[in-house]
C-alpha cells in the first residue's frame, strides 16, 4: 500500500458520511459502520508507521493532488508527512479512536437517543481532524484541521445536556481565541518566509539567518500562546474541567486522552520542525522562565485535583497537571526531556483512556462518580477496577506501567539540564497522585465510612449488604476496550525500549544537548 | 525621522495594520469582558475579521492585477489565435500548461495565496459562529437567560446539586419521597387515618433498625 496515509483519512471521512446515510436504512447500522471505518483507519495507521520505520529517511510523504516535489517547489500544494513522531502519535490517535468507538455503543444509545448517527458522524470527523493534525506538513492546513477537530469537539460535547452546552460556550470562546492567535502567527511566518510548508519554513529561516528577526519572535509568541490555550496549560485551563465533566461519557473518553496531547504534539512540531531548535531554544528568553511557569502549573493543577470529590472532575485536573509535565519536558531543552515528553504523550493517552473508560463504566453501573458512591466496587466489578487502577498506577508511575518510564525520562532530563525545580515538582506531583489514587483505593476496598468509623469486621468484610457485593461486571463491549487499553499500558511499559528507539531515531536529526550544559 | 515621520508611518503607510490591531483588541476585550453571550459572539466575529484584514493587507500590491494571465502573457491566448489556422495548431501544443513568467512580468500580478487562505478562514468563522449561536439558543432554552452573571449563578447552583455526595442526595430523595407519599395520603383519608399511617411506617422502621444493630453487634 503506497497510499496508506491517504487511507487514514478516507476511512473515517467517508465513514462519517455513511454513518449519517445509514440512518435512513436502519439507525442501528451507524455503529458497525463507524467501528468498521475506524478499524480500517487503524490498519492504515499501522501500515504508515511500518513504512516510516522501514524507509531510509524514516518518513513517508504524500502530496495531495499530484503537486510533486520534482515538478513544483516545496510549498506549492499541501503535503502530508509522516515521520516517526507523526506516525507514532497518529497511530495512538487512531487506536484510541477505535477503542472509544467500540466502547460507545451503550452510552451513545442511552445518553443521546435518536441522535446516534449524527453522534457517530461527529466522532469520526473528530478523529479525522486529530489524525490530520498529526500528519499534515503545512502550517495553514494545520490551522484548518485544528478547527475541524475543535468544531466537531464542541458538537460532541454540547450534544449532551444543557449544562454541557453552557460549558461548551466557554470552550468555544477560548478555543477560537487560541486558534485565531495561531492563525495570526502563521500570517507573520508567511510574511517573513514566503512559504507555508513546515520544512520549507525552517529551511528559509536557517538559510537567511532569521533568528533575530522581530517578526519571527512575534510569530513564535502568537503561535505559542495560541497552542498553550488550546492545550489547557494551567492559567488557560478554565474551559477543560467543565467541558469534559458535563460531556456525554463517550465524548470525554475520546477528547480527554487525545485533544490536549495532540496539541502538545503540535508544540513539539512547531519547536523542532518549523522554527528549528536553534531559534526556539538558543535565541530566546522564554527558555529560562517556561519551566517556572510549568512548576506553577503542575502545583496548582495537583492541588485542584486533590480538592475534587468526583472522579471525572479529578481526572480533568489530572490532565491539566499532565499537560504541565509534557510542556516542561520540552522546555527544559534537553534530549532526554524531549524523549520523555514524546513518550509521555503516548503513555498518557493510553492511561487517561483507561481512567476515563473506567469512570464511564462506574457512571453506567452506579449512576454516580462521586467518591462516596464507590464503596465495595471491587467485589462487584473486579475486572473494571483492575483496568481502572492500572491506568491510575501508570499516572502515579509504578514500574511495570508505561507511566513510570516516561516519567523516568522526564526526571532524567530535568537532572541532566540542571532544572532542579522541574524535577522536584515532578516528585511532588507524583506524591499528590499517590494520595489521589490511594484515597480512591481506600474507598473502594476498605470498610471505612466518611467519619472514619470501621464498618466491617475485618478479614475482607466490608460491612456491605449482599446486594452491594453481588458480582455485576460491565457489559463486554465496555469491558473489552478498557482491558485492551490496560494491556496496552502494560505492554508499552514492558517494551518501552522499542518505543524509545523510534523516538530516538526521530530526534537524531535535531541537535539537542545531552550532557550537563546548563548556563 | 521625527514625530511627523512616525505619525505619517502609522496613519498613512500602515493604516491597515493599525486598524487590524485596534479591531483585534476590541474583539478580544468584548469576548473576555462582555457579560452578554451575544455580545461575546459579536466580539468573536470582530476578532476574526481583524485577522482577515491583516491577511488581506499583507497581500496588497499597487497596480497589480489578479493572478490570471494577461492577454499578452497567456500561452493559451496565442494558442487560440493560432488554432484558427488549422495547420499550425499542433505546433503550439507545447504551450499547454503553466508557463513560467520572468520576474519583471510577475510583479504585475498580486499574490493570491493570502486571499485563498482567508476564504478558508471565513468558512471556518461562519461555522464557528453558527455553532455558537446554536449553543446560545440551547442555553437560553435551558436556563432562560443569556446574561453571563445570571447564567453563572444558575450553573453554580446546578453544579452544587450535581456535585453533592450520593449519601446526602439519597437521604434527600428518600425524604422527598416520604413527603410525596404523605401528600398523597392527605386528601384521600380522614385525620385519624393520617395519624395512624404516619405512625405505622416510623413505628415499623424503628424496631427493624434496632434489630439490624443487634444483628451486627
Amino acid at each position: 500500500m503506497d497510499n496508506a496515509i491517504a487511507w487514514i483519512f478516507i476511512f473515517p471521512l467517508f465513514g462519517s458520511v455513511f454513518a449519517v446515510l445509514a440512518r435512513f436504512v436502519n439507525r442501528k447500522l451507524s455503529y458497525p459502520v463507524s467501528v468498521f471505518s475506524m478499524a480500517g483507519a487503524t490498519w492504515a495507521g499501522v501500515e504508515t508507521l511500518r513504512q516510516a520505520m522501514s524507509s531510509s529517511e524514516h518518513e513517508v510523504s504524500y502530496l495531495l493532488g499530484g503537486w510533486t516535489l520534482d515538478l513544483f517547489p516545496r510549498g506549492v500544494g499541501i503535503e502530508f508527512r509522516a515521520d516517526l513522531l507523526a506516525a507514532l502519535i497518529c497511530l495512538i490517535v487512531l487506536g484510541v479512536g477505535l477503542l472509544v468507538t467500540i466502547y460507545s455503543k451503550i452510552h451513545v444509545e442511552k445518553e443521546t437517543p435518536n441522535k446516534e448517527s449524527i453522534y457517530y458522524s461527529l466522532l469520526l470527523l473528530q478523529i479525522t481532524g486529530l489524525a490530520g493534525i498529526t500528519l499534515t506538513g503545512d502550517a495553514f492546513n494545520l490551522y484548518v484541521l485544528i478547527e475541524v477537530a475543535a468544531l466537531t469537539g464542541y458538537g460532541l460535547i454540547a450534544i449532551g445536556s444543557n449544562r454541557a452546552a453552557a460549558a461548551t460556550f466557554n470552550y468555544l470562546i477560548l478555543g477560537t481565541i487560541g486558534a485565531s492567535l495561531y492563525l495570526l502567527g502563521v500570517g507573520y511566518l508567511y510574511i517573513k518566509t514566503g512559504t507555508l510548508n513546515m520544512v520549507g519554513i525552517r529551511e528559509v529561516i536557517e538559510a537567511n539567518g532569521l533568528s533575530d528577526s522581530a517578526t519571527m519572535q512575534v510569530a513564535f509568541i502568537l503561535i505559542g500562546v495560541g497552542i498553550l490555550i488550546k492545550m489547557a496549560f494551567f492559567p488557560f485551563h478554565a474551559w477543560l474541567p467543565n467541558a469534559y465533566c458535563n460531556a456525554p461519557t463517550t465524548t470525554s473518553c475520546l477528547l480527554a486522552p487525545l485533544v490536549t496531547k495532540v496539541m502538545i504534539y503540535v508544540m513539539i512540531r512547531m519547536v523542532l520542525t518549523v522554527f528549528g531548535v536553534e531559534f526556539s531554544f538558543e535565541s530566546n528568553i522564554w527558555v529560562s522562565w517556561m519551566p517556572w511557569l510549568v512548576v506553577i502549573a503542575i502545583i496548582c493543577a495537583a492541588f485542584l485535583a486533590l480538592s475534587q470529590r468526583e472522579i471525572k472532575r479529578m481526572l480533568a485536573y489530572l490532565i491539566v497537571a499532565e499537560v504541565g509535565y509534557m510542556v516542561g519536558g520540552v522546555w527544559i531543552y534537553n534530549y532526554y526531556g524531549l524523549i520523555g515528553s514524546i513518550f509521555h504523550i503516548i503513555s498518557d493517552a493510553c492511561m487517561t483512556l483507561c481512567l476515563f473508560l473506567g469512570a464511564g463504566i462506574i457512571l453506567h453501573k452506579c449512576k454516580t462518580t462521586h467518591f462516596d458512591g464507590l464503596r465495595g466496587l471491587f467485589t462487584r466489578m473486579p475486572l473494571t477496577m483492575i483496568g481502572f487502577f492500572i491506568g491510575g498506577f501508570s499516572i502515579i508511575g509504578l514500574p511495570p506501567t508505561c507511566g513510570f518510564f516516561s516519567k523516568w525520562y522526564l526526571i532524567t532530563g530535568g537532572m541532566v539540564s540542571g532544572r532542579w525545580e522541574y524535577m522536584i515538582v515532578l516528585m511532588f506531583s507524583t506524591m499528590v497522585m499517590v494520595v489521589l489514587f490511594f484515597r480512591l483505593i481506600e474507598r473502594i476496598h476498605l470498610a471505612v465510612d466518611e467519619s472514619g468509623k470501621n464498618l466491617g469486621k475485618g478479614h475482607g468484610d466490608l460491612g456491605l449488604t449482599k446486594e452491594q457485593t453481588r458480582f455485576d461486571e460491565a457489559p463486554l463491549v465496555m469491558l473489552l476496550p478498557l482491558l485492551v487499553a490496560a494491556a496496552t499500558v502494560l505492554i508499552i511499559g514492558v517494551y518501552n525500549q522499542d518505543v524509545v528507539n523510534q523516538i530516538e531515531t526521530f530526534l537524531q536529526a535535531y541537535d539537542l544537548p545531552r550532557g550537563v550544559e546548563y548556563k | 525621522m521625527g514625530e511627523a515621520g512616525i505619525v505619517s508611518e502609522l496613519f498613512l503607510e500602515r493604516l491597515n495594520y493599525c486598524i487590524y490591531v485596534i479591531l483585534l483588541l476590541i474583539g478580544l476585550w468584548a469576548m473576555l469582558a462582555k457579560r452578554n453571550l451575544i455580545k461575546k459572539l459579536i466580539g468573536m466575529s470582530v476578532f476574526q475579521t481583524a485577522i482577515i484584514l491583516f491577511y488581506v493587507s499583507i497581500a496588497v500590491k499597487e497596480d497589480a492585477t489578479i493572478p490570471i494571465y494577461l492577454p499578452e502573457h497567456d500561452p493559451h491566448g496565442t494558442h487560440h489565435q493560432a488554432s484558427e489556422d488549422k495547420n499550425e495548431s499542433h505546433v503550439s501544443e507545447h504551450a499547454h500548461g503553466p508557463k513560467v513568467l520572468d520576474p519583471k512580468t510577475i510583479k504585475g500580478y498580486a499574490n493570491p495565496l493570502p486571499h485563498v487562505l482567508m476564504l478558508t478562514a471565513i468558512v471556518v468563522g461562519v461555522a464557528t459562529l453558527g455553532l455558537a449561536l446554536a449553543l446560545t439558543q440551547r442555553i437560553y432554552q435551558g436556563y432562560g437567560t443569556i446574561e453571563e452573571d445570571e447564567l453563572l449563578e444558575k450553573l453554580d447552583r446546578a453544579d452544587e446539586r450535581a456535585g453533592l455526595s450520593p449519601l446526602i442526595t439519597n437521604k434527600r430523595n428518600a425524604e422527598r419521597r416520604k413527603k410525596a407519599q404523605q401528600a398523597k395520603a392527605k386528601p384521600s383519608s380522614s385525620s385519624t387515618a393520617k395519624v395512624s399511617k404516619k405512625k405505622s411506617p416510623s413505628g415499623s422502621s424503628q424496631p427493624s433498625a434496632k434489630k439490624g444493630v443487634k444483628k451486627k453487634a
